[in-house]
Parts: structure tokens; C-alpha cells; sequence
């Protein structure tokens, strides 16, 4: 069984720039992996190159198995860009039957309603979208990702225009997903959201891929906290396992311990030190 | 072809509801209305005009054909106006606008994209513009009571000439941004027919480098052939005094390219769609 997505050794140059530079990355069935990377370090690209908006000049990239922008591939993923509009005069029902049409979909009335409900639309079934506020229009670019169920979803910044209400909606979509076998690469600024709901993630600094791997493995210890009748009390480099034991020793040492906090870098901290 | 059926649906519904198709219809109805006004008046006008007896010039011939050579021309002008608003940003415009990319990564293939976008754009110009020259046909024919000589040819080289239009502003639309397209389609339109009159003038006063200029227009630009065979084989059939008068007028049609123009302006045209499906196939979309 292929990755639902394999990126190996991609390049892309712009002129004298170089936007991606020999970046190796799989995405597993099921799996939802975080991108992240300041801005123009080359996710977008990265993402645009998957769909086939954008040609490579490097390097290969595989939608489970076929190359990227062949129609089997493409027949495999659902897409929501980052700078995206849907046409103003068409409504939700309009636009989501047309890109049942495109992808080939036989889903029907049926999985727009589903559809429609999963991005919490119902309501807004046969409003035009240019009636639409800007989070409804991204929930809605989320429910046409979602059309004929892809095993694969591309989402370039899915949460930008929306509300604390909408992020959390989504981050349960995307937790919905995932249970569903949806293999998703989620290209995103927003570290917490990444760090609560991503298995893995993929660190992008000026085209290269500079980290990887699950949000509890990239973060290092940075000590264990104690707070104690004598005051707060700091063992630096000392990690969770260490916890019991320096316990013990501060109440064998007559020491009253009210409370103890395993200290570790953030996602953030780890974010900054690798891209700066 | 069920993808370009959805395609081209979508892109004729966008006209629909965009009111495009309902402006034309309204500005359409006002120039056959002042159209038929000045037929019925150039008519009149004309009726008490008593040519010398050895000229044997009929005015109704030169009247009729002179109004419906203008009337194509205006056609043509009105055809490439909708054939460059249906198609100035069809690829590049709309890319930048981010409408283009969700339907670029759905399984339908650029190919069958632009071609769906191009049989839309110019199934409805070659109607619209088979449609007003076919007005004005009868206008002029029921008000002056003179037909043209071929006016089915006619009709269908200035629509052929209105696709070739179509093809050339969504090859622009790949290149340029929609207003850059806009402007240069309308440039190219107004270069071709420029050089048409050019090639005209150099017939009627010999001139071999007009006429060159001319030939080479008729080449590069071949909507223009077209329009110039179209006033040709309005007034195929007349002969003598009233053939030169009608020469002598920018709307007489001096230039016959026959079936050779045709020919040619079909080569073009794949020639056009082929260049157009290679760029958009290598074009890298934001």
C-alpha cells in the first residue's frame, strides 16, 4: 500500500530562487501532519506542487502512488488553497454540485447534506456565496475538500478567517477525519492548533525540511519545577523520570513538597530555535 | 465529454447570472432599432438618386450593400466586445482571484478546461453574432428591398471571424492579466482592422506595400481575411459600375480570400488552440 502522500528530494525554483530544495517528506494513511514554516518558506509551494497547480523542477511527488497532477491523482484528493474565492453568484447547493460533477462524485442530495451539516452550513444551503461571510465561505471550501471522500486532504491554512468557534469545529472535522482513514497534511501558522491536533509534524525553513516528527518527541525536557515550603526550586535538564526521585530526596531532607511541574520546550520554542 | 459539458454550463450560467447576456440583449435591440432607422432613412435618401444613363448604377444595390457592410462591421465590433469580456480572465484573471485553482485540482485536466471554456465563449458569439447579422439581413431586405448575394457565407465568416477573436484573447488570458488581455486583444482587433483598410486603400491607388501589408495582416490576423471575404461575397454577384462603387467604400469588400481564407483561418485556429493547451499545461498557477 502506498503513502497517501510521498514527497522525495522536491525542488522548485523561481528564477534565482529556490522555494524548495530537496525536501523528503510521507504522509501515512490516516495520519494528519502539520506543515509549518514561516512565511515563504516553501509549504504553499510544497502543497501547490501535490495538487498539480505547480510544476516541480526537481525531486517526485506521489498522491497514493501516482504522480502528482495526473488525473489519478488528483482523483485522490480534496484541496482547499490558501487564497481561494468560489464564485459569488452561485450558492453552497450550486457550488458543491458542481464539484460533485468535476470530481466524479455519486454521492447526490445526500452527501451535500452531509456535507453541508459537517461544516455546519445546513442553514445556508441556497444563500449565494457572496452573501456569505468569510468563515462560512472557508467552511464551505472545507466541505467541497471533502467531496467523493478523498483519501488524501491538502488544507492550506484552513482556520484563517475564522472565529475561536470555527478553529475549534474544524480541529473536531479534522479529529473526525482522521478516525475516518483520512490522510490530511494541514499547512498552518497556528502552532497550538497544530500541536493539539496533528500526529506529526513537519518543520519547512527556507525550502528545506529542518524537523520532523511527533509534537511530544520534538519537544526536549527543561527541568522539573518543585515548589516546596521554602519556595519554588529549579533542577535544570531534569526530565519526567527524574520527577520521583528528586521528590523523595527533598522529603528526606525534611523538605514539605506541595507541588511538582515537569518542565518542557514548547512546540513554539522548538519551532523558533530550528527556523531562526 | 461530460467534463466540458459541466464546464462550459458553468461558464454560460455565469454569463446568465451575471447579467451579461441580458445587457447584450438590451444594447443589441437598441442598435437594431437605430440600425433599422438608418436603413429606412438611407433608403429614402437615396430613392430620388438619378445616376447618368451610361453608368447603369442601381442606388438600391449601393445603398443595401453599403448599410450591411456597415452593419457587419458594427457586428464584428459588438461580437469581439462580448468574445473579449466572456474570455479576458478566463485563466490568468481568474487564478489570481483564486476561482481557477479549485477546479484545476479537480480530475478534469487543463485541456478539456480550456477547451470547455472556449466552446462556450465562442458558441455564444458565433450565435450572437450569426443571430444580429441575420436581423440585419431582413431589415435591409424589407426595408430597401435588397438581399445580399451569399448572405449565408457572409453570416458565417464574420461569426468564423469572432472565433478566431475568442481563441486569441483565452491564448492572452494565460499570459496576461485580465485587464493587460483586454487591452491587447482590442489593440490587436483594432491593428487588424486597420490594416485591412490600409490593404484597401493600396488596391484602389496600387500600391504594392499596402497591399503587402494587407496580405501579411490577412496572415497573422486572419479574423480580418474573414471580415474582408464577408463584405466580399455580400456582393458577389454584382458586376460593372456598381461593383466599383462599392470598392471605392470601405465597407465593399475589395478582397476576396475564398475558400483559401477559410481554410487558413481553421489552421489558425488549431494552430492557436494547440499553443494554448502547451502554455496552460507548463503554466504554474498561484
Amino acid at each position: 500500500m502506498p503513502p497517501a502522500l510521498a514527497v522525495s528530494g522536491l525542488g522548485k525554483r523561481y528564477g534565482s530562487v529556490r522555494a524548495l530544495d530537496g525536501v523528503d517528506l510521507e504522509l501515512a494513511e490516516g495520519e494528519l501532519l502539520g506543515l509549518l514554516g514561516p512565511n515563504g518558506a516553501g509549504k504553499s509551494t510544497l502543497v501547490k506542487i501535490a495538487c498539480g497547480l505547480v510544476r516541480s523542477t526537481g525531486g517526485t511527488v506521489e498522491i497514493c502512488g501516482a504522480p502528482a497532477g495526473s488525473p489519478t491523482a488528483r482523483r485522490s484528493l480534496g484541496y482547499l488553497a490558501e487564497l481561494f474565492r468560489f464564485p459569488g453568484w452561485m450558492s453552497a447547493e450550486e457550488l458543491l454540485v458542481l464539484h460533485q460533477r468535476l470530481a466524479g462524485s455519486d454521492g447526490g442530495a445526500a452527501e451535500r447534506t452531509e456535507l453541508l451539516a459537517l461544516v455546519d452550513l445546513t442553514e445556508a444551503r441556497d444563500r449565494r456565496i457572496e452573501q456569505m461571510s468569510k468563515g462560512m465561505q472557508q467552511r464551505l471550501g472545507l466541505a467541497q475538500a471533502l467531496i467523493g471522500a478523498p483519501p488524501v486532504l491538502l488544507l492550506d491554512e484552513p482556520t484563517s478567517a475564522l472565529d475561536p468557534a470555527g478553529r475549534r469545529m474544524v480541529r473536531v472535522l479534522l479529529e473526525e477525519l482522521r478516525s475516518r482513514g483520512h490522510a490530511v497534511l494541514l499547512n498552518s501558522h497556528l502552532l497550538s492548533e497544530i500541536e493539539l491536533v496533528c500526529d506529526r509534524v513537519a518543520i519547512i525553513s527556507r525550502g528545506r525540511l529542518v524537523a520532523e516528527g511527533a509534537p511530544a518527541d520534538l519537544s526536549r525536557a527543561r527541568g522539573v519545577e518543585v515548589e516546596t515550603a521554602s519556595g519554588v526550586r529549579l533542577f535544570e535538564g531534569a526530565s519526567r523520570d527524574d520527577a520521583p526521585a528528586i521528590v523523595a530526596r527533598l522529603v528526606g531532607e525534611g523538605e514539605q513538597v506541595y507541588g511538582v511541574r515537569v518542565l518542557a520546550t514548547t512546540l513554539e520554542d522548538v519551532y523558533l530555535e530550528v527556523v531562526e | 465529454m461530460r467534463d466540458v459539458a459541466v464546464i462550459a454550463g458553468y461558464a454560460l450560467r455565469e454569463s446568465l447570472r451575471r447579467k451579461v447576456f441580458l445587457i447584450v440583449l438590451l444594447l443589441s435591440v437598441a442598435f437594431l432599432t437605430l440600425y433599422g432607422i438608418g436603413v429606412w432613412r438611407a433608403f429614402e435618401d437615396t430613392a430620388g438618386f438619378v445616376p447618368p444613363d451610361q453608368l447603369g448604377l442601381d442606388s438600391t444595390v449601393v445603398t443595401g450593400a453599403t448599410v450591411l457592410g456597415l452593419a457587419m462591421f458594427a457586428t464584428l465590433f459588438l461580437g469581439t466586445v462580448l468574445a473579449i469580456f466572456l474570455t479576458l480572465g478566463v485563466v490568468r484573471g481568474d487564478a489570481e482571484r483564486g476561482l481557477l485553482q479549485p477546479l484545476v485540482v479537480r480530475p478534469v485536466g487543463r485541456s478539456t478546461l480550456l477547451l470547455s471554456r472556449f466552446l462556450a465563449a465562442a458558441g455564444v458569439c458565433a450565435l450572437y453574432v450569426g443571430l444580429l447579422f441575420a436581423i440585419e439581413t431582413v431589415t435591409t431586405g424589407l426595408i430597401g428591398g435588397w438581399w445580399p448575394d451569399n448572405a449565408v457565407a457572409a453570416g458565417a465568416e464574420l461569426a468564423f471571424a469572432v472565433v478566431i477573436v475568442v481563441a486569441l484573447s483565452l491564448l492572452g488570458s494565460i499570459f496576461l492579466t485580465a485587464t493587460a488581455n483586454g487591452i491587447a486583444v482590442f489593440m490587436v482587433f483594432g491593428g487588424g482592422l486597420v490594416a485591412g483598410l490600409l490593404a484597401q486603400i493600396g488596391r484602389a491607388i496600387g500600391s504594392d506595400t499596402l497591399r503587402s501589408i494587407g496580405r501579411w495582416a490577412s496572415y497573422v490576423l486572419p479574423f480580418e481575411a474573414l471580415y474582408q471575404d464577408a463584405l466580399h461575397v455580400l456582393t458577389a454577384g454584382t458586376t460593372g459600375f456598381e461593383r466599383f462603387a462599392l470598392e471605392l467604400g470601405p465597407f465593399g469588400g475589395s478582397s476576396g480570400g475564398g475558400v483559401g481564407v477559410v481554410l487558413w483561418a481553421a489552421a489558425y485556429l488549431v494552430l492557436i488552440g494547440l499553443a494554448g493547451i502547451a502554455a496552460f499545461a507548463r503554466r504554474d498557477l498561484p
